[in-house]
């Protein structure tokens, strides 16, 4: 696709309207993933962001790195996004959970549900890069950033927005808009969708350790009183693999600033106290980055001509580890409902594939906010009764193989009426 | 359910017997302008046209020898929709690459069709006619797609005859209708139009309804042999139209012409 300059009577440049598909408002990690789900398919799509993408492949900028479970996986694969990924994915082969002083254990082995992986641990930035890639190799696909949408017309005729960036202003014409523009979504808002929130009063801090042992790449979340700390498995360096995590140490929202601020050698100091000593010393490398924590879902995922996909339509407590990939399976389900109907020669926007869309992501949704938002509330608290049935709980579960299974298939993510994308089906 | 009201009841219309009843036409024409809203009167078609495309493109895909996954799979088919009303179904079909004829009774619905498909900037030769007007384009089209139509004419087999003679020899015929059983006078009769209120009252006559072995022998008679049929059932619990093998109901046909 390209942009055709004509001159005006006044001699000003001006920019003839851009005719596209589906308009991708936002593209980090979840909307250039359905790009690419669409640009691979021969779909025509135009995808604006505030941010430049190359920002984004800056260390500096996101410091986090994702737990991408196995179904997550299987869309990187099926996409051409996972090659570029995976020399420097670790795999997660055991999730262990436990908590405080308990004696009782948790502990997911995957070999209980095949020779796979639960998921990989990968660092936001490295897929942000492999996305930008992607994208640049797809022909339909056409990028405008730094650039914002100015103005927005949505009707039952089809959509058209205003987008100005560095070189001015385009008009572009398509028949669907995707709001993929995260937490503070300005397209939700902006189409009136309102949102329920509420905060946990707790901050994610996440920072990386490299430590004296190998991890053996199993993760471990260990509950603590202040709530979860998760210990995540990354690659590390290529010559040493297995000696470097991820970390997400929750807080409470009020102690996380001055946490933050401690120098080097006492933050050192008070992760040592949470992290222990089974990996042997451990030193903090590069940033650290805290992040507040909220639970949030919009009241709807769709409008007319419009969905909503990854964090401008949920966005959970990190306990799981599943915002990104609850992205990915809104990134699966959309562009199948979409493709259906574009394979059946039907309007790409309409209603009836939007509500389809809708459908099929709530119950996932609402139950997975539900799941991450229970655990976080029964281990974040200390109550003596409590802590009794956490314990017995866990160890419950794994004297219960089947129940066990369930979680653990939650985990990897194949639980549930799964797109073609995550049953290693074409799209 | 829906498409056409086969009568002429343009201006100047010969007196000839025609097969489609006036009531009919009446009330179609005063459902137009609710065609393309999803959500509005035509709720019901909007929700099974997917299932009925799909049908529709599987086997053309098929019976012509084409990939249905393919962008355009209908690519340079001549199809005629006997019974197009506001063009739910025509407008896909020319996206999927065939070229379109669409007819109805009802003068209104054409206005409506032409207008909608301006605005998604298709092409299709959208006219107010019956198929026995079509006379001068005997075996002319690949494809006759008759859907949901036959239960609201007059005259199903001078309808049917009338139909079949405009494909060509090795072309083919999609038909939809609904079947008359019991089930079907409770469910789409009396459960959509009057419980559940998905159809306006009066949308049908059960009486009119066409049995499958009716529709076969109706059309054997004219050179169209059936050669599929499907169910079309609904899954309450997805809220969804599924293709099957229940046939007491919606179905769908296809057909092949010698
Ligand atoms: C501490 C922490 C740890 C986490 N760990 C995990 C994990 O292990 N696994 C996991 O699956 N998830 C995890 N998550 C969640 C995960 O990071 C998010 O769910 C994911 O990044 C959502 O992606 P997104 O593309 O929807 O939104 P974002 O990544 O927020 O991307 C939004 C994009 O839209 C652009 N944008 C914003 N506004 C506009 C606008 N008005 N116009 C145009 N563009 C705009 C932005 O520049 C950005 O590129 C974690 C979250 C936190 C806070």
């Amino acid at each position: 696709m390209t942009i055709r300059k004509k001159k005006s009577p006044s001699g000003q440049s001006v920019t003839s309207p851009l005719d596209t598909e589906i308009l991708i408002i936002g593209g980090g990690m979840v909307g250039a993933t359905l790009a690419t789900a669409f640009g691979q398919s021969g779909v025509d799509v135009c995808v604006v962001d505030t941010q430049d993408p190359l920002d984004g492949l800056d260390a500096g900028f996101d410091g986090r790195a994702s737990a991408i479970a196995l179904a997550s996986q299987r869309v990187l694969v099926a996409l051409n996004i996972w090659p570029a990924l995976h020399p420097g994915a670790a795999p997660i082969k055991d999730i262990r959970v436990s908590e405080g002083s308990s004696p009782f254990f948790l502990h997911y082995d995957h070999r209980d549900t095949g020779d796979e992986p639960f998921g990989y641990m990968v660092e936001n930035r490295k897929l942000r890069k492999a996305l930008f890639h992607r994208l640049q190799g797809l022909a339909p696909v056409h990028v405008m950033a730094p650039a914002s949408v100015t103005a927005l017309d949505r009707r039952a005729g089809g959509v058209t927005a205003e987008v100005t960036g560095v070189h001015g202003k385009t008009e572009i014409n398509a028949r669907l808009v995707i709001g993929a523009d995260g937490r503070a979504s300005k397209t939700r808002d902006d189409a009136g969708i309102r949102l329920t929130r509420w905060s946990y009063q707790q901050a994610g801090i996440v920072c990386t350790v490299t430590h004296e042992r190998s991890h053996d790449f199993v993760a471990n979340e260990h509950f603590l009183a202040a709530g979860p700390f998760a210990i995540l498995p990354l690659m590390g360096d290529p010559d040493r693999p297995g000696h470097c995590s991820s970390l997400v140490w929750t807080e409470r929202a009020d102690l996380a600033p001055s946490i933050m601020a401690l120098d080097d050698a006492s933050f050192q100091a008070e992760l040592e106290h949470r992290f222990g000593d089974f990996l042997g010393a451990i030193e903090v490398v590069g940033p650290k980055w805290s992040y507040p924590l909220s639970l949030q879902v919009a009241e709807t995922t769709i409008g007319e001509r419009l969905a909503l996909v990854g964090d401008a339509a949920h966005g959970m407590h990190p306990i799981a580890g599943q915002g990104l990939n609850m992205g990915l399976r809104d990134v699966a389900a959309l562009a199948e409902v979409v493709l259906d109907a574009r394979r059946l020669g039907l309007d790409i926007g309409n209603a009836v594939t939007l509500d389809r869309y809708q459908r099929w992501r709530r119950f996932d949704n609402t139950l997975m906010l539900a799941m991450t938002d229970g655990l976080n509330r029964l281990f974040s608290n200390n109550i003596r009764p409590l802590r009794l049935v956490r314990d017995l709980g866990m160890a419950a579960v794994n004297a219960m193989p089947p129940l066990k299974k369930f979680f653990m298939r939650h985990a990897m993510g194949l639980a549930g009426d799964l797109p073609r994308l995550m049953r290693n089906q074409p799209l | 359910m829906a498409q056409a009201a086969m009568k002429k009841n343009r201006k100047n219309a010969s007196p000839a017997p025609s097969t489609a009843s006036p009531d009919e036409i009446a009330r179609f024409t005063a459902m137009a302008e609710a065609w393309w809203d999803p959500k509005g009167d035509f709720a019901p078609l909007h929700n099974i046209n997917p299932v009925r495309l799909e049908f529709i493109r599987d086997h053309l895909a098929r019976h012509f020898d084409r990939d249905p996954m393919d962008a355009n799979p209908l690519d340079g088919l001549d199809i005629i929709d006997i019974g197009c009303g506001g063009g739910l179904l025509a407008e896909p079909m020319r996206r999927l690459g065939a070229t379109i004829t669409g007819i109805d009774a009802g003068q209104k619905n054409i206005e409506v069709a032409r207008l909608h498909a301006d605005q998604s900037g298709l092409d299709i030769d959208y006219r107010h006619q019956l198929p026995e007007d079509l006379g001068s384009e005997k075996g002319r089209y690949d494809v006759v797609l008759n859907m949901e139509v036959v239960e609201h004419v007059a005259d199903l087999d001078g309808f049917l005859g009338a139909a079949a003679g405009l494909i060509r020899p090795g072309g083919a015929m999609v038909a939809s209708t609904l079947n008359r059983t019991l089930k079907s006078l409770a469910l789409a009769k009396i459960g959509a139009e009057y419980v559940l209120r998905w159809l306006p009252v009066g949308t049908h006559d059960w009486r009119k309804f066409v049995r499958p072995s009716e529709l076969a022998a109706g059309l054997k008679d004219h050179g169209v042999e059936i050669t599929d049929l499907k169910g079309m059932t609904y899954a309450p619990i997805e809220r969804d139209w599924r293709l099957s093998q229940n046939l007491d109901v919606n179905y769908l046909a296809f057909g092949v012409k010698r």
